[in-house]
């Protein structure tokens, strides 16, 4: 029975039984109607692109693959008319782009750095894997120790803390080394350690805070770090590698992975500081983010590199990379900082309330219930950060570090393979390798975005 | 803002009688509160026995909801004393907590964590604030959700429950703490009329227990089946407090009278 409205009243007799949609899509003509074809403009820009397909992807094709040169010793083979893209070029120079001027018999170090970052990655990467807990301590905490034993040598000769810049400590140790330990060191690192817990503990109960807590977070900070110390002194008999002979996408990688690695969680420590409420730690988180958000990049890599010797007391010469290196890490988290606040503020306040009201401290509830939601957020700014990081770690160049594009740039200069395709294959390569990279994580961030996406979940 | 056909008509339920013993379980003493210049809390004065139900009602803006946020410092007062549980709030941050742990609370707008399943919602206190075993706060959750009549529901989203369903699992959260006071801000005032009832049941069965309760509501009908007293704010104040009955068939002052002849038709 249909309603008909030749009445004012009405009562149903019969519910209508749901019905399938009407169907629209019939086939690959239905699906082009409706999606290519369904008005003039919409026709119009079908027609633009797929002449602009027909204009671009032929060509490409052909100097990629058709033409492409596939064998060849020198530039002899890829000088002839109607060239495409030189690949002998790139087999050459693999090596090179990979591992910049890595001693080449001590290049299964870095292989087996990749190997083993792409073995707990993965699973790391795959939610349903089990373990998480496990795999994510050996890849946060026991990787980063193995690479950089791995890629430096380790055996750092720790001789020098703080005291000793001054002289202070060796006065009175000597030169003493306990089962090739240097004592000195070590007195200098426990003294050290003792004067920071104190300032630390002073200052922050001098505030009004919890001066005793404040001074054991500083020890284990320094218990921590004293047990990488010890760990990266030990001499493996491994020969020292250099930073300056790193390269390619050795350092790119290096760069990359640290600086994500390392400013996600201190981006999420400046947000949280700048919506504290404590006014101090308001203050200096603003003013940390506006410095590093204040100056470009490449500003900060200068100074790090030229300047910052010039400030550091004599016989301290952090490493280049090491500099480099941490001012990318300060350089995104400053940003990361500002991406993870924008999640914070989108959530309620009723979220808020709700956690307190359950008698919550302030950091269960960060962690348990505000952070989980305000992240999921911000994954797309996340991710974002993170590729336009990937992407910037070649501004190291200026500070004559060779990351992959650098090294291709100075592979370029190389006579033996001086061709007029040299160039473009080249920068086609690392087009290619830096899309695969960016295109990767863009892809990984659209899933955990669908997969933590449990509000509109029905 | 209330809606009649929200009402429980009282003479269809019986009333709950739990005489409530002589133990103070809140107390507010010359309460005052600003936000910026405005006088938002003036002088309250309140003290609700151990098993007592009390209803507050008023006009919006009034302060009822800010009166009922102090007492667990969701909101600070600059005046006054509050005693909850025999501990006074002061800024001292151990006492906020530990008052916290002891008075549950639910939202107008539930205030569930999206991004974790029912039971994850409930046994979330528990786990981390009680320090129970995660199975022990299973278990707890679950018989929660059985009171509350959704124990099917248990692992699915918050986002995929009714409205009426969310607040039954708010109510259940805020047992799980086992909570010796429950304060309820509004808790039916944005559901669907169809979905008013299935909460209101969930509080008069708590009532009958002999939670002590305060709660912020227009629901004239539970008001008159569980309170114990029923008070009425306007502009910051209380302006009468009073056994159910004689409230609403003997209100005093002018003002009461004009805002029940408003909601009661």
């Amino acid at each position: 029975m249909s309603m008909t409205f030749d009445d004012g009243t009405f009562i149903r007799t019969e519910m209508v039984t749901p019905l399938p949609p009407p169907v629209r899509r019939v086939g690959a003509i239905g699906w082009m109607r409706e999606n290519l074809f369904s008005s003039v403009l919409n026709t119009m820009l079908t027609i633009v692109g797929i002449l602009a397909v027909l204009w671009l992807v032929p060509p490409l094709v052909r100097f990629m693959l058709i033409d492409a040169v596939w064998t060849g010793e020198n530039r002899e083979a890829c000088l002839g008319p109607g060239v495409g893209a030189c690949w002998p070029f790139i087999k050459a120079k693999f090596g090179q782009l990979i591992y910049g001027f890595y001693p080449i018999d001590q290049r299964w170090r870095p292989n087996i750095v990749f190997a083993a970052g792409l073995v707990l990655m993965v699973p790391l990467l795959v939610p349903s894997w089990p373990l998480k807990r496990l795999n994510s301590l050996l890849f946060f905490v026991a990787y980063p120790i193995i690479a950089f034993v791995l890629l430096t040598g380790g055996n750092i000769n720790a001789s020098a803390f703080l005291f000793e810049r001054f002289g202070l400590v060796h006065a009175i140790t000597g030169d003493v080394t306990v089962a090739g330990v240097n004592v000195a060191f070590w007195v200098d690192y426990v003294l050290t350690a003792l004067l920071v817990m104190a300032v630390v503990g002073g200052l922050i109960a001098a505030l009004g805070g919890n001066g005793r807590a404040a001074a054991r977070a500083a020890m284990w900070v320094f218990l921590a770090f004293g047990a990488l110390v010890l760990v990266w002194d030990i001499d493996f008999g491994l020969s020292y590698v250099e930073t300056r002979q790193w390269g390619g996408l050795l350092v790119t990688l290096v760069i990359a992975v640290t600086g994500i690695v390392a400013s996600l969680p201190l981006g999420i420590l400046l947000a949280l500081g700048r919506r504290s409420q404590m006014p101090i730690v308001r203050l200096l988180s603003v003013i940390f983010i506006e410095f590093w958000r204040g100056v470009p990049l490449i500003t900060v890599l200068f100074f790090a590199t030229y300047m910052l010797p010039l400030f550091l007391p004599q016989g301290t010469n952090p490493d280049a990379l090491l500099r480099a290196l941490v001012g990318v890490a300060l350089f995104s988290a400053a940003y990361m900082a500002e991406v993870v606040r924008g999640g914070l503020q989108a959530i309620s306040k009723g979220q808020y309330e709700g956690a307190m009201a359950m008698g919550l401290t302030w950091s269960q509830m960060m962690r348990l219930i505000i952070l989980p939601q305000a992240l999921t957020l911000v994954i797309p700014g996340i991710v974002n950060s993170f590729i336009s990081l990937f992407k910037d770690t070649t501004l190291v160049l200026i500070v004559s570090i060779f990351d992959f594009l650098g090294q291709l740039r100075a592979s370029f200069t190389d006579p033996n393979w001086a061709s007029p395709v040299t160039l473009y294959t080249g920068f086609a390569f690392a087009g290619l390798v830096y899309f695969l990279f960016c295109f990767g994580m863009s892809r990984y961030s659209l899933f955990v975005e669908r997969r933590l996406n449990t509000s509109h979940r029905h | 803002m209330t809606e009649a056909h929200s009402i429980v008509p009282s003479d269809e339920l019986p009333a709950v009688h739990t005489p409530p013993s002589r133990e103070v379980a809140v107390e507010l003493v010359g309460v005052h509160k600003w936000y910026g210049e405005f006088h938002v809390l003036k002088d309250i004065n309140l003290r609700v026995l151990r098993g007592e139900r009390i209803v507050i009602c008023g006009p919006s803006g009034s302060g009822k909801s800010t009166m009922i946020r102090c007492i667990n410092r969701l909101e600070e007062h600059q005046q006054g004393t509050i005693i909850v549980d025999g501990i006074e709030l002061t800024n001292d941050l151990k006492r906020i907590d530990e008052i916290r742990r002891e008075v549950g609370m639910c939202f107008q707008h539930f205030n569930l964590f999206p991004h974790l399943t029912v039971l994850e919602n409930l046994t979330l206190a528990p786990i981390w604030v009680r320090k129970m075993p995660k199975k022990e706060a299973e278990e707890l959750a679950m018989h929660f959700l059985r009171k509350v009549k959704i124990p099917e529901q248990a692992n699915k989203y918050p986002g995929q429950l009714s409205g009426g369903q969310q607040q039954r699992v708010a109510i259940a959260r805020a047992l799980c703490m086992k909570p010796k006071i429950m304060l309820f801000d509004e808790p039916t005032s944005a559901l669907d009329p169809e979905m008013v009832k299935e909460v209101l049941e969930t509080m008069v069965s708590l009532a009958e227990e002999g939670m002590t309760m305060l709660c912020v509501t227009h629901e004239m009908g539970f008001a008159r089946q569980v309170a114990n007293r029923v008070i009425f704010m306007d502009a910051g104040q209380i302006i009468e407090m009073n056994e159910p009955n004689a409230f609403f068939s003997n209100p005093q002052h002018e003002r009461t009278k004009l805002f029940l002849s408003q909601i009661l038709h």
